[in-house]
């Protein structure tokens, strides 16, 4: 009996791995793709696959990473900083994503400070 | 087996995740990227702005009034969608001070040169009433067919610290290597402060809509005798791109890394 439901462990654990592996390569697909096509400036194409990637597998930082690069070069900074984070939550130690998003928020510091200072009368 | 023929294949083995390792590492991309940022004021209603004139003050080097609305205007024609008026320089300080009628827009340069003095922030204040003349302004506006009149302060004093400063100095060891170290000293320097203040008034109602205070320095050692102009520009070279981030998109450039 315990053999059983030892197996029964053994095999949810391995499908469940499975499932997981099988996400991540989609994302990861999808993540590559999405680069190919920015580098190419296609941004808006970029940022359908890492969006999707990140459906897919939103336990997969670099996903988010890219998405966030993209949503600021196309201007849309408040996404581009929840993106930021997001991926920051999932992997807290990667200096590239941490590289990124410093000088993304010295841009964005900036622009907020810039308001800020201003006044409307 | 002894420890040298063990020392082989593990040698391998990890020039082998070494090389995995690099691999993996290198499944990034450095992309340019060009952040828009939005303009902060909503320019859609005119086609026209018009670089009314400044109320200026600080040394009599440089005419803060003359220069700040010659460069305005020299950058607008280049960096945005809207038709630069191209009149006269509205004598504001002659207007504020009521030595000439409002509504006149004809420039009276002696009258300029005969204004009190104006040679910092409290100086400007017995003026800046000007600017809440929703009547005056209107009226202007009317005569250059109801454009986007940018107006304000120019406050260009000269300024000079001492105290320590912190520069890098060239080193040589005595293997005749250079390196770069970074040395305190005492310092006498001089320079300048640009304090502008732009006022963006609608020219239909002579409302204000809109004003940003901005302010720059600059000091340069001792001996170097920079000229007060040269010092303006370079002050303004700092500023203008905040002038113009008011009116337009202003897209900066950069570089991000893409991870897979």
């Amino acid at each position: 009996m315990p053999m059983r439901l030892l197996s029964v462990v053994v095999l949810v654990a391995a499908l469940g791995g499975a499932v997981y592996a099988d996400a991540r390569s989609d994302a990861k697909a999808q993540v590559e793709f999405g680069i190919a096509v920015a580098q190419r400036g296609l941004w808006k194409e970029a940022i359908y696959r890492w969006e999707r990637a990140t459906q897919i597998d939103p336990t997969y930082a670099a996903g988010f990473n890219n998405l966030a690069v993209a949503y600021e070069h196309e201007g849309m900074l408040d996404k581009a900083a929840e993106a930021y984070e997001r991926a920051l939550k999932l992997e807290p130690d990667n200096v590239l994503v941490r590289q990124n998003f410093e000088l993304f928020k010295e841009i964005h510091d900036r622009s907020q400070s810039q308001t800020t200072q201003s006044q409307n009368p | 087996m002894t420890g040298a023929s063990l020392k082989r294949p593990s040698l391998k083995i990890l020039s082998c995740v070494l090389a995995v390792g690099v691999a993996g590492c290198a499944s990034f991309y450095e992309i340019p990227i060009e952040t828009p940022i939005a303009a902060k004021l909503d320019v859609s209603a005119f086609q026209r702005v018009f670089i009314a004139g400044f109320i200026s003050g600080g040394t009599d080097d440089v005419d803060g009034n003359l220069e700040t609305v010659r460069l305005l205007r020299s950058q607008l024609r280049m960096k945005s969608n809207l038709r630069v008026v191209d009149a006269d320089v509205l004598p504001l300080l002659d207007v504020a001070s009521g030595r000439t009628e409002a509504g006149s827009s004809s420039q009276t340069r002696e009258a300029t040169l005969e204004a009190p003095e104006i040679k910092n922030e409290k100086d400007l204040q017995p003026y800046e009433h000007i600017f809440a003349d929703a009547d005056y302004w209107k009226r202007i506006g009317e005569e250059y067919q109801n454009p986007l009149i940018v107006t304000g302060t120019v406050l260009f004093t000269p300024h000079s610290q001492a105290g320590m400063v912190q520069r890098e100095r060239e080193v040589i060891d005595p293997l005749g290597r250079r390196s770069v170290q970074p040395v305190r000293e005492y310092m006498e320097r001089k320079g300048f402060i640009l304090q502008e203040k732009f006022i963006f008034i609608d020219g239909r109602s002579g409302a204000q809509i809109y004003s940003e205070a901005l302010r720059e320095e600059r000091l340069y050692n001792q001996n170097d005798n920079t000229p007060a102009l040269s010092s303006y520009f370079e002050l303004m070279d700092e500023i203008i791109p905040r002038f113009l981030s008011t009116l337009s998109t202003q897209r900066v450039r950069g570089s991000r890394v893409l991870i897979k």
